[in-house]
């Protein structure tokens, strides 16, 4: 499971406006971020353990949000039981890991359509500047939708360097990407344009 | 990337001239009923195709004619496009969109020439391009189709994704991410999100090219069963059985025009000859 796919569900956490979930998330990372004392970042750790339980989207769904530190965390926390002493240490990196899995959590439990939309609405005021927000919001989901692509894009762009003995020649690496990226985005416009984006 | 698809697809706009009153089409341009009908259901004038007039049409692109003279008009329900790889054939379905339009002579549909009033034709004509990767533009399935559904309030554009999505077995699949879905799936989604739209014509490249024997019928027989009009490329023979007339392309050209039996029967020889004084190579 990739972190950050929607899962459908019927509790609480799911109900909740998407601009409400992407406010609490802004205000909690700035507590978090502000906060040093173990006390806070317990409460934070705590409240995000409650809100993973309300949910109920299941361990396996949470642990693929935080799975992608699993690499960060041990070295973060063994440089910083070094230099800062070992409450620090643990109290950062929980902290770190707290914000992950509660942004995890927000994309967990809401679709990717009502995070955008809130967005929009975020946004909205920039239209009296003369940005044209309709058009910024579907750039938003095609960025979305992008990034799956781009990564099976640099998968097979990868597995063809291996299958003729590139292993690291950057050069024979970037080159197709790049232009399988082009190349894509040019299919993406022709079909944006099929489907009456000009409309 | 993503900056680059709006710019191109906006880029490609930049050439539509506003219309002049002068050449009024037989049709009005925004005759697409506005009227909400669930896209499952097919809407009365869907099966009422479009007629389709390429007049001795050229196309030049990177200083290559890629199109040299074609003139035909198509109206029957099922028209099959076939011929060798660069011979033509997606610059040919492109036509009847306006995503090319020509070098010289005009391309119209239902008299609405697609260089001024490309939109409008889009609007009629829905496109399957063949990777279904570079056609699915949101990212959820049901958002996929939803982008396709406009003009329309939120819940009435909702029930009608839904309805779609039942219609073509992907009801469960909404919320999914569009790219967990198999190849078959996707290429599913984007004739939903083509039909989605109710164009008049359905023109398909390649639509099967990157599916399996399965999902090939599987997607054949829902083409099949359009009431739409299609227009079909496919390097599939055997598709080209249930078309009323099948166009053969080669290098720029249609050099045979005819029903299935005899078309096909051309195809084969054109490859035939070819075949032993092979210096052309595949392109
Ligand atoms: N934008 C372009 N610029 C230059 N050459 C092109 C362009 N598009 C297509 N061609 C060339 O035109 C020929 C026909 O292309 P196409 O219509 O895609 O053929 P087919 O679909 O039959 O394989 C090919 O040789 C192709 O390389
Ligand atoms: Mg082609």
């Amino acid at each position: 499971m990739t972190p950050g796919t929607y899962r459908p569900g019927t509790s609480l956490v799911h109900r909740a406006p998407a601009g409400a979930k992407l406010a609490g998330l802004a205000g909690v990372s700035a507590v978090a971020l502000a906060a040093t004392s173990p006390g806070t970042v317990a409460a934070v750790v705590g409240a995000v353990a409650a809100l993973y339980a309300v949910a109920g989207v299941g361990l396996r769904a949470a642990w693929a949000q935080v799975r992608p530190l699993r690499l960060v965390v041990p070295v973060l926390l063994a440089v910083q039981w070094l230099t800062l002493g070992p409450v620090p240490a643990l109290v950062l990196t929980s902290r770190l890991v707290a914000l992950v899995a509660l942004a995890g959590l927000v994309l967990l439990t809401t679709r990717t359509s009502a995070v955008l939309a809130a967005i929009g609405r975020g946004l909205r005021p920039l239209a009296r500047v003369g940005v044209d927000v309709g058009r910024l919001a579907l750039v938003l989901s095609l960025a979305v939708r992008c990034v799956p692509v781009v990564t099976a894009l640099a998968h097979r762009v990868r597995d063809a360097c291996r299958a003729r003995g590139r292993e690291r020649d950057v050069r024979a690496y970037a080159v197709p990407l790049v232009v399988g990226g082009l190349r894509q985005a040019d299919a993406l416009g022709d079909a944006l344009r099929a489907r009456g984006l000009d409309d | 990337m993503i900056a680059r698809a709006v710019a191109a697809a906006r880029r490609r706009n930049a050439d539509r001239g506003a219309r002049t009153p002068g050449a009024a089409p037989p049709v009005p341009a925004d005759a697409v009923p506005s009227g909400v009908v669930p896209a499952g259901v097919v809407p009365a004038d869907a099966a009422t195709g479009c007629v389709v007039r390429l007049e001795d049409v050229h196309v030049r692109l990177g200083g290559r004619d890629v199109l040299r003279g074609v003139d035909v008009e198509l109206t029957e329900r099922r028209v099959g496009i076939v011929g060798a790889n660069g011979s033509g054939k997606s610059t040919l379905a492109r036509l009847l969109n306006g995503l090319v339009v020509p070098t010289a002579g005009r391309v119209l549909v239902d008299g609405l020439d697609t260089r001024r009033d490309g939109a409008a034709v889009r609007r009629r004509v829905g496109f399957v391009f063949t990777d279904p990767d570079a056609q699915i533009v949101m990212p959820t399935v049901a958002e996929d189709v939803a982008y396709s559904v406009r003009g329309v309030p939120a819940s009435e554009r909702d029930r009608i994704v839904r309805d779609a999505l039942a219609a073509r077995g992907l009801a469960h699949h909404a919320d999914h991410p569009a790219h967990l879905l198999s190849g078959g799936q996707k290429q599913l989604l984007a004739l939903t999100s083509v039909l989605a739209a109710r164009p008049r014509l359905v023109v398909a490249d390649e639509p099967t090219t990157l599916l399996d024997l399965r999902n090939t019928r599987r997607f054949a027989a829902e083409l099949a069963a359009l009431p739409q009009q299609v227009v079909l490329v496919s390097h599939d023979l055997t598709l080209m059985d249930a078309m009323d007339r099948v166009l053969v392309v080669d290098d720029g050209r249609v050099v045979a025009d005819d029903a299935p039996g005899p078309a096909v029967a051309h195809y084969r020889r054109l490859v035939d000859e070819a075949a032993p004084a092979s210096r052309r190579g595949a392109s």
